[in-house]
């Protein structure tokens, strides 16, 4: 019986696992997967060491490069007899650290189980393996004229696994929903090797909803290793609105007004200046560069439909004060207006040597003070920024540039981004919209979440993973932690954790 | 009341959580003392144009449908009220209506929850935003869990502005053919917001923009039912007045996907939701409905009537069974809510 026991106190010290241990590991997954799938050398593991948040790297034992179910269950059945952590991992894209590897464990790849393994046009479902790309989804059900909605701006990349672990969203999630709106069921394996499935090809599943809660739960409950999502009808046409405005909050009041006038556009995001300032140069899509913000705003539908829509969008954003208004008149130019918007990460990118990006979402109502805000840290901080937001469902994502080189930057950025993500919660929103807790929002949890419920989160846990070996000191603060963190992090003068010890 | 509340729940006895009654006859055991949620009422927080509204428990589904309608608004799931629902009593029960197909279900539109759980702690879950990733997905398991894991004090509903225009179509057809053109136009960019077949007639809601409805409504030809008489057949059919509802005959929900080819059962029945749910009076005795269900990839629930002996609910798998009774033991661990409602050992 392994000793380990997964609790809401405090996080698990796996210091135990030593060099024998890893020999004995690494001898039991060989047998499991052949040579090429198990890596353990320090240069074979570098390429795993960070996700998409490259502020923090780590080089786990070892790397396994899971081919089918079977090997997954057997990987996990070995870790657990063994009391080792596992890091499942899609494409590495996440922005919050979650495929972040554990030091005393092991990174369980599914990138190789990228097979689409049934397409349905009729019951508009895709039965696929954890690994598929996203954007790869929507290419094989082109054909039908169907696709896969929810797409995030990584979708090139990004893994349907990765998806269902984050709860992704995309600029089109407004009309569509999110990754939990869109997946049927879920197929995976809990730590301790038993094959499990959430959901059906039905529309509910009898008991608990325990597809939703697998749904964003940052791979802790379950390694994914099918998923059936569903399929949506292209729509005939779509239509995208370029508005300028000359003050953000206006462009922020227009956003509530269009939908006090009765539409849920298929797209509504926002930049400011600038993120259009960092995005035109590299893409080129026509971006208004005198604009304080623009707004994109999607209509799709009918041919008569979204002419009736984006007329009645037109009336509403020129109401609103805009001071200037594009209707794309082809496809391409609609893609064109579009990649920009999907291009803002990597363009802050190309502008900075280094950018963090936050994940918070607000009351659409609180836009403006959040963007003041934001100004006045930029100055507290020394430290530029730029904001692209999914306007439509208040989802911000500022984008704040810094310099990894420069000592101090990071600590800044760090803080900068800490007292955002406060703001979040103070204004009435929550510390991540999309992107995931990881190991990068761990303790802003500590912010969101009363002792209380963080203990309850950690008995969900239990239910699924009582060792608590799935992906250790990710999402969910242990209580030990949040008082470590209070200490040094006193808000106005009230402790949080008071029963907890100190040091 | 939270205090009130509070205090019942520990003093670790079996409690029977009930808002208006609407559901009594729903779910398997009613064990304990009722504990009524209707004390603790009143909308909180409705603002149009953040497309959110908060309610206490108890608040009538009427006073809440009504106060969106001011606005031009709706809860989208089009949840049935079956007599005096409550809010809280909707998402516990998790129950959908004629909606559910094209727009999804009670979980798909709970942002954010407060409960008691089985210690009598308040625990708030999600919020009023519509994108929330942090920590797992509490909110949206509340959803059909009867009132198994927590008394549901408060909730939070992202609403959705009610269709400019609508329109409703019939269609003679018998059940093989209806379900090939549902499942043909949900294949399709065309607004249908709902679907119901019976007795060889197919009856077709579109719900949108102006021009999408009409043009939809030319398209697919049918016969055309007047504003009237089509807006009290969907509210019947969502309240279960609808004729096929009436008489004592045990009644069967299947659910199951959505392109199951005619299930071979005796009774009548009725198809919603693009095919994806069935419901069928059984004749006792004579009638599998959990086996039929099962092979055609879905799941059954006696939903009303018929012996209670045999489960109301599809036994679940011993995993998922596992799952289950560690999560209701992680919520409630004296047993106190709604005990055996849902399953005998949750
Ligand atoms: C340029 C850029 C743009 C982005 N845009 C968006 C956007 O618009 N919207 C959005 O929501 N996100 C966006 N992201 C974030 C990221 O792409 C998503 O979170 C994505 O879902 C991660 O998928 P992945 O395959 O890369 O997962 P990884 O990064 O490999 O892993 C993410 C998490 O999922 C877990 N995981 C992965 N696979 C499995 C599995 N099979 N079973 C169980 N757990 C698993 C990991 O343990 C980890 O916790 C963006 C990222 C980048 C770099």
């Amino acid at each position: 019986m392994n000793p380990r026991q997964h609790t809401a106190e405090r996080d698990q010290d796996f210091s135990d696992i030593d060099a024998a241990m890893r020999q004995r590991l690494l001898a039991e997954l060989a047998n499991i997967v052949p040579a090429s799938a198990l890596l353990s050398t320090a240069e074979d593991l570098k390429p795993y060491e960070c996700d998409g948040l490259s502020a923090y790297r780590r080089l786990p034992l070892a790397v396994v490069l899971a081919a089918s179910e079977t090997q997954v269950v057997a990987v996990l059945k070995t870790c657990h007899e063994l009391g080792i952590p596992v890091v499942a991992r899609g494409a590495g894209t996440g922005l919050s650290g979650g495929a972040l590897p554990h030091e005393n464990g092991v990174v369980l790849s599914l990138a190789k189980m990228k097979q689409i393994l049934h397409l349905d046009p009729v019951a508009r479902l895709a039965v696929v393996q954890p690994g598929v790309r996203n954007l790869a989804i929507s290419e094989a059900a082109a054909p039908h004229g169907l696709y896969y909605a929810p797409d995030p701006s990584s979708q090139i990349a990004c893994t349907i696994g990765g998806n269902v672990a984050e709860n992704s969203g995309g600029v089109h999630c407004l009309k569509y929903g999110l990754t939990v709106h869109n997946v049927l069921r879920v197929r995976g394996v809990t730590m301790d090797g038993e094959v499990v499935e959430f959901g059906n090809h039905a529309l509910d599943a009898p008991g608990y909803d325990l597809l939703a809660l697998m749904i964003g739960s940052e791979g802790l409950l379950a390694v994914v290793t099918e998923v059936t999502v569903k399929l949506t009808p292209k729509p005939e046409v779509a239509q995208v609105i370029m508005a300028s405005f000359d003050d953000v909050e206006k462009a922020g009041n227009a956003v509530a007004a269009i939908i006090a006038a009765g539409i849920i556009p298929a797209g509504l995001e926002m930049m400011d200046k600038p993120a259009t300032a960092a995005v035109e140069p590299f893409v080129k899509a026509g971006y208004d560069l005198n604009a304080e913000a623009i707004l994109l705003c999607e209509s799709d539908g009918t041919v008569d439909e979204v002419a009736e829509e984006v007329a009645a969008m037109r009336a509403v954003l020129e109401g609103s004060g805009a001071t200037d208004l594009r209707v794309s008149t082809s496809e391409a130019e609609r893609l064109r207006f579009w990649a920009g918007r999907k291009a803002a990460f990597p363009a802050v990118g190309r502008v900075s040597p280094d950018y963090y990006c936050m994940d918070g979402t607000i009351p659409r109502k609180r836009l403006a003070e959040m963007l003041k805000a934001i100004a006045g840290m930029e100055k507290k901080y020394g430290l530029r920024c730029a904001n692209v937001f999914h306007a439509g469902d208040g989802n911000l994502h500022p984008l704040i540039m810094y310099d990894s080189n420069v000592p101090g930057e990071l600590e800044r950025t760090e803080a900068f981004g800490a007292e955002i993500l406060e703001l979040s919660v103070a204004l009435g929103g929550t510390i991540t919209g999309e992107h995931g807790v990881g190991y990068e929002k761990i303790n802003a949890m500590c912010v969101q979440f009363q002792p209380e419920e963080l203990k309850a989160f950690h008995r969900v846990k239990v239910a699924f993973d009582p060792m608590g070996l799935l992906n250790p000191g990710k999402a969910v603060p242990t209580l030990h932690r949040c008082a470590e963190f209070g200490r040094m992090h006193v808000h106005g003068g009230e402790l949080k954790f008071p029963e907890l010890e100190r040091f | 009341m939270i205090e009130q509340f509070r205090e019942r729940i520990l003093d670790k006895k079996p409690l029977r959580l009930r808002g208006g009654g609407s559901k009594d006859f729903y779910g398997q055991e009613r064990r304990g003392d009722i504990l009524d949620t209707r004390g603790h009422a009143g909308i909180l927080d409705y603002e149009p144009t953040e497309l959110v509204i908060t309610a206490k428990c108890g608040t009538p589904l009427a006073e809440i449908k009504s106060a969106l309608a001011e606005r031009r608004q709706m809860l989208a799931f089009e949840p049935p009220a079956f007599g005096d629902a409550t809010i809280g009593g909707v998402v516990a029960a998790g129950l959908s209506g004629p909606r559910r197909a094209a727009v999804g279900a009670v979980r798909d539109f709970v942002l954010g929850v407060k409960i008691l759980d089985g210690e009598g702690r308040l625990l708030t879950f999600g919020g009023q935003v519509m994108k929330n990733v942090a920590g797992y997905d509490v909110s949206r398991l509340m959803c059909g869990s009867l009132g198994t894991l927590g008394l549901i004090t408060e909730v939070s509903l992202k609403v959705l502005p009610l269709p400019v225009a609508e329109a409703t179509l019939r269609f003679d057809c018998p059940q093989g053919r209806a379900l090939e053109l549902m499942n043909g136009w949900a294949g399709k960019p065309l607004p249908v917001s709902a679907t119901c077949w019976h007795d060889d007639a197919l009856t077709v809601r579109l719900s949108g923009a102006r021009a999408a409805v009409d043009a939809a409504a030319s398209n697919l030809g049918g016969e055309k039912v007047g504003a009237a008489e089509a807006a009290s057949f969907w509210d019947d059919l969502r309240e279960q007045r609808h004729a096929f509802f009436s008489g004592d005959a045990a009644l069967w929900r299947l659910s199951v996907p959505s392109v199951a080819p005619a299930l071979d059962l005796p009774g009548a029945t009725l198809i919603e939701w693009g095919g994806a749910q069935r419901w069928v009076r059984c004749v006792e005795g004579s009638c599998d409905a959990r086996a039929a269900a099962a092979s055609a990839g879905g799941h059954a629930t006696q939903f009303r009537g018929g012996d209670r002996s045999v489960g109301i609910f599809q036994p679940l798998d011993p995993v998922l069974g596992r799952i289950h009774r560690d999560l209701k033991r992680a919520f409630d661990p004296h047993g106190v809510f709604n005990p055996g409602r849902l399953y005998p050992d949750v």
